[in-house]
């Protein structure tokens, strides 16, 4: 018997083998415009960001018409997650951990409500609804005015509280460049 | 025979060839009486055995006996649980009815972020792009043209054993405080096949992995010597397709690693040179401390063990047991299990079944007589890195109670004077 360690050698001296003749026989070239319908990700530094825009004001009538029905009427007191308060409660033996105590990055909102919610027909908002959104539940909290608005510029500069509350593990915090 | 020389014969059955069958049948019979003493006896003599009779029709499909009942148990959170599938959010696997160490594929654990999609496979594709010298499109047939491993691990869901954070329910069985983890075997294609295929550059160290379901969940996974080597694309399950709650078509697995980083419905893998910091890295699975900071990026899953039999609202009869239950570890094998029957004063090495394979539930077993007094019963493993699994005091000191994912304290089941076996905190 081989073992899974050998085993695996195996498949991976076997793929070495067949790479250099049959490559091109695996899949095929995606385009850039069908990997654009995709490629849906936004990093903390705004990379990934759509172009658009979004106001506090137009937020609240998106997130009442789309979100309030499971995340409550600000943002609390709904069936789903808290979205509102918790700020100072982290180090408590009750921590609330919502957008505004405990997210550290503001592109996450964005990133997560755009891909993910409403929760039945994701992604059926637009752009701009999605930053208005965004701005709105970060208005909530207290990160953005009342008169704010968002766009892939804003965004990543917006400063979460709780932006240095995490600990990366060591085993995976720096990741080495293989040679 | 004693159980002793049984013992002796599972160790030589373990490490050497298989017994011959006599030594086999000798050793079974001490082995069967010893089992009936702790069994409803509902056919005292063997005039009381059913006729042997023509049995039912063949099948096309394999079902279990009408006398076994095996169930996941659907769960919305913490304690609300046997909820209707519909509002369930992971549904818990049947561990103390379960032998050996392969989850049966219905009954691996199940936990998903919007519901479980039926993907059509002629219609899914995987995209790969980003830090790539070739941005390329596959389909599950290429997929499965490609090199193969078939690997047997264990995904263990980051809140297994969220039960008992705070306080230990006493009603509860070990599928309540432990069925976030299954072993399965999965087959399918090396990512390191894939990464040369589609010529990652050297300076990417990051990858985002990503599903097709509704909510579209995508993890950010470091490219570690260690990772590259093992994960794979996996289209097979126990020998058959994956089944839908398991990311049919493919699914990521990482051995060892946080069970939501084994991404199922997989559609995307993007290479790039930092981590996303997408909700399910940020907001969810990170461990709150004690002092308000939250661990990130933890991503292996501990080394952990619990005893499933006598466990959680099982009844005893004081005399002879065979304690025997499951350990894991996703730094590798399982090197060394011990038990204590004595409330974690005296611990003794229990025997455990081979083959111990990394990163995989490894099966233990060890007897025991038990004098009738109330006692605790508590297991500890230990992995070939020397990783031993914390008693829940020094867990607690150092976690706190509050981080709600990655728990791996020792489970201790406290037996009372009446042999109920009930969950306690330590």
């Amino acid at each position: 018997m081989l073992s899974p360690k050998q085993l695996f050698a195996g498949a991976v001296a076997a793929a070495l083998l067949v790479l250099p003749a049959y490559a091109f026989d695996f899949g095929r070239p995606a385009s850039s415009d069908e990997i654009k319908l995709w490629d849906i990700d936004v990093r903390p530094d705004g990379k990934g960001l759509p172009d658009g825009s979004g106001t506090v004001e137009h937020g609240k009538e998106v997130f009442a018409e789309n979100c309030a029905a499971c995340h409550g009427d600000n943002g609390q007191g709904g069936i789903k997650d808290r979205l509102v308060g918790g700020q100072g409660t982290l180090a408590s033996d009750n921590p609330i951990k919502t957008v505004g105590s405990f997210w550290p990055y503001a592109t996450t909102l964005f990133d997560y409500i755009h891909r993910a919610m409403p929760y039945q027909a994701p992604g059926s908002l637009s752009v701009d609804d999605y930053y208005a959104l965004t701005a709105y539940i970060l208005s909530l909290n207290g990160i953005v005015p009342p008169d704010g608005k968002l766009d892939k510029e804003t965004l990543p500069k917006v400063k979460m509280p709780n932006r240095d509350g995490f600990i990366p593990d060591p085993e995976f915090s720096k990741v080495p460049v293989p040679k | 025979m004693s159980l002793k020389d049984w013992d002796r014969l599972v160790d030589s059955n373990n490490e050497e060839a298989p017994l011959s069958r006599r030594r086999f049948l000798a050793s079974t019979t001490a082995g069967v009486a010893s089992a009936l003493l702790t069994t409803q006896a509902t056919a005292d003599t063997l005039a009381d055995v059913p006729l042997r009779e023509v049995g039912a029709d063949l099948s096309g499909h394999g079902e279990r006996s009408k006398f076994v009942h095996l169930a996941m148990l659907p769960e919305a959170g913490p304690g609300k649980r046997n909820v209707d599938p519909s509002d369930a959010i992971n549904s818990k696997a049947p561990l103390g009815e379960l032998v050996g160490t392969i989850t049966p594929t219905d009954l691996h654990y199940e936990r998903s972020h919007s519901g479980n999609p039926e993907l059509d496979p002629a219609k899914h594709r995987l995209l790969i792009h980003g830090m790539t010298r070739k941005q390329l499109v596959f389909t599950v047939d290429d997929l499965m043209r490609m090199p193969s491993i078939t690997r047997t691990v264990f995904i263990e869901c980051t809140g297994n054993g969220w039960e008992n954070w705070k306080k230990a329910d006493p009603n509860v069985t070990v599928q309540n405080t432990h069925g976030l983890v299954s072993t399965n075997e999965w087959t399918g294609v090396p990512l390191r096949f894939l990464i040369d295929l589609v010529g990652k550059d050297r300076r990417s160290t990051w990858m985002l992995a990503e599903g097709a379901d509704a909510a579209g969940v995508d993890r950010s996974i470091p490219l570690t010597e260690e990772i590259m080597n093992e994960a794979f694309i996996a289209y097979g399950q126990n020998g058959e397709p994956l089944r839908p709650a398991h990311g049919f078509p493919i699914r990521l697995i990482t051995p060892g690693l946080e069970g939501n980083l084994n991404i199922k419905w997989l559609r995307r893998l993007k290479f790039g040179d930092q981590p996303w910091m997408t909700r399910w890295e940020t907001d969810r699975y990170t461990q709150l401390l004690a002092n308000g900071k939250a661990m990130q990026f933890q991503l292996r899953m501990e080394t952990n063990s619990v005893i499933t039999s006598p466990s959680g609202m099982m009844e005893i009869r004081p005399g002879y047991h065979r304690i025997t239950g499951l350990a894991w570890s996703g730094h590798g094998k399982i090197s060394k299990v011990e038990i204590s029957t004595d409330e974690g004063r005296a611990w003794k090495q229990a025997q455990l079944n081979y083959p111990v394979l990394p990163k995989a539930q490894t099966r233990f077993q060890m007897d025991w007589v038990w004098d009738g007094k109330p006692t605790k019963i508590i297991s500890r493993a230990t992995d070939e890195k020397d990783n031993v699994q914390p008693d829940r005091k020094s867990f607690i000191a150092k976690m706190g109670t509050n981080a709600l994912f990655h728990y791996n304290a020792q489970q201790t089941w406290s037996i009372d004077g009446d042999g109920r076996v009930r969950n306690a905190l330590a």
